[in-house]
């Protein structure tokens, strides 16, 4: 215990330095930044004794030395940006730069009438009454160090309000770039987004390293999607090779509410991807996907809760990931299903396939069913490209490397074919091919169609 | 065409193939016949490539060249192709994107063209019409949710899209209604001529009535124990297998 005290006393110094100088004390949000920082100091870093954390060890993060978020944004061009991520014309993008807002990178397409959608940073100040109805109130910073950490520091982010019964067609792309420092830096990108009755929005979040230094993204993103409300989310992790990223999503939904989120780690060194979601209101749904495709020692885990608080609602958890080297995995799929939360519908898949000895995948779908009729079911695989499958392709002609290949990338693609915005999954079908030694010769092809 | 001596071929320490004699020249049909468990799958796929399977004594010479020392996709390109007893289900790749890259990567090897998108298509059409194969069929992926027949069908396709100099047929007939039959029977048919040989390894003499061989061999325990024309098969059918036993063993027998 001391030795994590030690080491949160880093960011409480760092806090306490902010308030001196910022002399923000007048504002709505401190007195909530200073319960969270004191509830940072209570929890300090979680340990792998731990449950929540067995299989993923923050002590790198403890033990590093953060300076807080600096400017960068000159050395950020538009092209950093649009070769490493999807072509996104078709978006309205929202741009930061080690957690501040970047104008320079952002261009918002027409919206229609009282949507919002531009920097939390702005919106505290400006839109302080509406944010502070969600801010803070969703993710709980009472039991996770790392959601009291980014409540503490929250500078900037997304914000986005769409009313009653609006439709927003063109998906809001947010997009999180980290600059290299002559330190480490640590940023707490913070994303809220409220979804009124009946309303429907597509966000991708795009978190981006532009150089191959260490840093810490440590992000929250609360999800709010009243009755009826239809809310599609994308996160793309592309943090850099010695990156660390813990991010925490959580969505709450209300009655008929329909939120589906796909959790596509592609890059950083250690990964957690916290996905929580509370099912509050019957007839709720949500649908949670991810892929992680690895390599070297990259370590990804992805850590679902999904709380079945209301009857007749359903979800689904489909997690898949593709482990090269020396990388691990870790899945845990927790479903929920309280007392009175009938005529549940859940169902938790997670499928590892290992290209290597030294890759490791660990897989825990976990059920808590309080309530009597539920129907529930999980299933996890992990293995390896199947010999039998390789040999029937080569006995057709196809070298062994294209037939692995192709196998690999059918087994991939399987985890992005719930996308649905479609120029984010043609790139993430090209950037999994060209991961591939033979994948660019299997790039001219048609796939089957998948329902 | 092609010349297997004294083939020898043990899975696990255990010997399935006893030494094997065989020769099949251009424009021949050759049926094996057996009992189960007799070792025609492990000859099949000894010949096609498959490692699981360790040659341990033999030789087999394919168009004059020591086909053992290649791989399963360098015998594939040289013209060898498996029908599998158990075709496997690839969930995720589609017949007709994998199709054309094993073609082309055949072609590729034999100094061929690559074919485009629109000549792929018409012989694709065309063949799939030979054994009137369901077009939606292809495009889904490789065997996922398809029947046996289908799933049969679907390796004749492929053989015709191929078009291999030497056809191995591992039970293509098993399991097939006697209109299923005759498609498949048909569609290779349609493959004999004179540049080409055929190894049709079946459980029934049925077949053969559709596929008329020129030898037929019976093999018992890892071994060719008679061989003869295709009045052998009628004779087998007519007094069971343990009538070729050599040895005075009894081989069980199972229809
Ligand atoms: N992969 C394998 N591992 C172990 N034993 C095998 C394997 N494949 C075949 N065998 C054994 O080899 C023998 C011959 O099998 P097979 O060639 O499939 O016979 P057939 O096709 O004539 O029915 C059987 O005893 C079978 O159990
Ligand atoms: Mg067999």
């Amino acid at each position: 215990m001391i030795a994590t005290t030690e080491h949160t006393n880093g960011f409480i110094a760092g806090f306490d330095r902010l308030e001196q100088a910022d002399g923000r004390s007048d504002h709505w949000f401190t007195p909530v930044r200073r319960d969270a920082i004191t509830q940072f100091a209570d929890l300090g870093f979680p340990s792998t004794r731990d449950e929540e954390w067995r299989y993923t060890n923050v002590a790198p993060i403890a033990k590093t030395e953060f300076s807080s978020a600096r400017d960068g944004a000159a050395g950020v061009s538009p092209a950093d940006i649009t070769d490493k991520l999807f072509n996104d014309d078709g978006c309205s993008r929202i741009a930061f730069v080690n957690g501040r807002y970047c104008e320079a990178l952002s261009s918002v397409r027409e919206l229609p009438p009282g949507v919002k959608v531009g920097a939390l940073g702005e919106a505290m100040d400006t839109d302080g009454d509406l944010v502070a109805q969600y801010l803070a109130r969703y993710a709980a910073f009472d039991a996770e160090a790392f959601i009291a950490l980014n409540t503490a520091f929250v500078e900037d982010g997304a914000f986005i309000h769409i009313p009653r019964n609006t439709d927003v067609t063109d998906p809001i792309h947010l997009v999180y770039v980290t600059t290299d420092g002559e330190q480490p830096a640590a940023t707490h990108p913070r994303t809220l987004i409220v979804a009124d009755v009946s309303s429907r929005v597509t966000v991708i979040e795009s978190y981006l390293g532009v150089g191959e230094g260490t840093y810490l993204t440590n992000a929250v993103t609360e999800v709010v999607a009243r009755d009826n409300a239809v809310v599609d989310h994308y996160k793309i992790g592309r943090e850099s090779p010695n990156a660390y990223h813990i991010g925490t999503f959580h969505a709450q939904l209300s009655r008929d509410a329909n939120v589906s989120s796909h959790a596509l780690s592609l890059g950083g060194s250690l990964v957690r991807n916290n996905i929580n979601t509370v099912l509050d209101g019957e007839g709720a749904e949500c649908t949670l996907s991810g892929l992680c495709v690895l390599k070297d020692t990259q370590h990804v885990d992805n850590h679902l809760r999904v709380d079945h608080a209301k009857p007749h609602c359903d979800s689904r958890e489909f997690f898949k990931g593709v482990l090269d080297d020396k990388s691990h995995s870790v899945f845990t799929g927790r479903i929920v299903v309280r007392e009175d939360a009938q005529k549940t519908d859940g169902k938790q898949t997670n499928q590892n396939l290992l290209l290597s000895d030294e890759a490791m995948a660990d897989s825990k779908p976990q059920l808590e069913i309080f309530a009597d009729d539920v129907k529930c079911t999980h299933g996890a695989t992990i293995g390896q490209v199947d010999d039998e499958a390789v040999f029937y392709l080569r006995s057709r002609g196809m070298c062994e490397a294209s037939a692995r290949d192709l196998l690999v990338f059918a087994f991939a693609r399987e985890g992005i074919e719930r996308i649905r915005v479609e120029p984010l999954r043609k790139w993430l079908e090209d950037w999994i091919l060209a991961r591939l030694p033979q994948g660019r010769s299997l790039g001219d092809v048609e796939w089957p169609s998948l329902t | 065409m092609l010349e297997v001596r004294n083939l020898h071929a043990s899975v696990e320490g255990n010997e399935i193939l006893k030494g094997i004699n065989l020769t099949v020249n251009a424009g021949e049909v050759h049926s094996i016949m057996g009992p189960n468990g007799s070792g025609k799958s492990t000859l099949a796929q000894v010949l096609a490539g498959r490692d699981t399977f360790n040659v341990t004594a033999g030789e087999v010479i394919y168009k004059g060249k020591d086909m053992l020392d290649l791989s399963p996709d360098e015998r594939a390109c040289e013209g060898v192709f498996l029908a599998f007893q158990y075709p496997v289900e690839i969930p995720g790749v589609n017949i007709s994107h994998f199709l054309k890259a094993a073609l082309n990567a055949q072609r590729k090897y034999r100094g061929e063209n690559e074919l485009d998108a629109l000549d792929f298509l018409d012989l694709v059409k065309a063949k799939a019409n030979l054994v009137e194969l369901d077009a939606q069929l292809l495009k889904r992926a490789i065997n996922e949710g398809f029947s046996g027949g289908e799933k049969k069908r679907n390796e004749i396709f492929q053989m015709a899209m191929l078009e291999p100099s030497l056809a191995i047929l591992d039970e293509t007939d098993s399991g097939l209604d006697i209109d299923a039959l005759k498609i498949v029977a048909g569609g290779v048919n349609a493959l004999r001529g004179p540049d080409r040989a055929m190894i049709v390894v079946t459980h029934y003499q049925r077949l053969l009535e559709y596929i008329v061989p020129d030898h037929v061999h019976v093999l018992v325990d890892g071994r060719i124990v008679k061989s003869g024309g295709k009045e052998l098969a009628l004779e087998l059918e007519d007094k069971g297998y343990a009538w070729t036993d050599q040895t005075g063993k009894k081989h069980p027998v199972s229809a």
